[in-house]
């Protein structure tokens, strides 16, 4: 019996509100130092109000999320459009569902939408993912 | 307009090891509690050789080459007035603590909307680890505000 079936909700994923030091430690971990996400002056300087999360750091808590329910050795692919910035101070929650079963290459997949939002709703990642069954 | 002659443009390729404690600092910075991200037993227990790279890491590579952001200089950008439109990655295999992964980007689109206001620029990267084994692929969208 497979353990993925339409319909099925992925369980869900809140994260603690964006702080200037998660987006400092996520600069630093992940390589991407765009002064935009760590340096006020520089997001001013850019017509911004402030530092903003990077997109990357989103779509990683939504990589969480599915590694979390499946094992990552089935993730076959994984992609977001960045529909929202997200600002300090946010608080994230990482969803997503199965919404069909499909066959590529002679493997059974689930096809899962997946988003982030914020407590307003406002959805700042839209994707989905393939996982093999 | 960003430089439509850009199309098709390779960047020279690059190798980068990947380091267990680069991992482990990256975990921690997206605030991953899963052991096998971080724990070297853990993730043998789980059945992987050691600690892998979490699905979004890809994107780490492409930021360790020579030259952060190689196409901020190509296209002449203002960093300042660039955002992440979308990102997808195709996973073939793994990526674990002590590859070396040689990643290689092409420029594949460049295009504009609204009448130019805003302009996007499409990446395909490859990742090949030391073994010859092409191990995932990612294709990037980055949106330009003129």
């Amino acid at each position: 019996m497979p353990d993925i079936t339409v319909g099925d909700e992925i369980p869900a994923l809140e994260l603690p509100p964006i702080t200037r030091t998660t987006l400092a430690l996520y600069a630093g971990a992940s390589g991407d130092h765009n002064p935009v996400h760590i340096d006020i002056d520089f997001a001013r300087k850019a017509g911004m109000p402030d530092v903003f999360a990077h997109g990357m750091l989103s779509m990683a808590y939504l990589g969480r999320m599915l590694t979390n329910w499946q094992p990552q050795v089935k993730l076959r692919k994984f992609s977001n459009r960045f529909a929202a910035i997200t600002h300090l101070g946010d608080v994230i929650t990482c969803q997503g569902r199965v919404v069909e079963i499909i066959e590529r290459d002679g493997e059974f997949l689930g096809r899962c939408e997946i988003q982030a939002a914020k407590a307003t709703g406002e959805q700042t990642l839209v994707g989905e993912a393939l996982v093999a069954l | 307009m960003l430089d439509r002659s850009k199309i098709g443009h390779e960047f020279p390729s690059f190798t980068v090891d990947v380091e267990k404690g680069r991992l482990r600092f990256f975990a921690k910075a997206i605030g991953e509690t899963n052991p096998i991200y971080t724990d070297e037993s853990a993730a043998q227990a789980a059945g992987y050789p050691t600690i892998p790279a979490p699905p979004t890491y890809m994107f780490s590579i492409d930021l360790d080459g020579p030259e952060l952001l190689p196409i901020i200089g190509l296209l002449d950008l203002d960093i300042g007035r660039v955002l992440h439109g979308s990102q997808e990655f195709d996973y073939l295999g793994q990526i674990y603590a002590g590859d070396s992964i040689t990643q290689q980007c092409k420029i594949v689109d460049i295009y504009d909307k609204k009448g130019g206001a805003l302009e996007f620029v499409v990446q395909e990267s490859s990742y090949t680890n030391q073994n010859g084994e092409l191990v995932g692929r990612a294709r990037q969208t980055l949106v330009y505000r003129n």
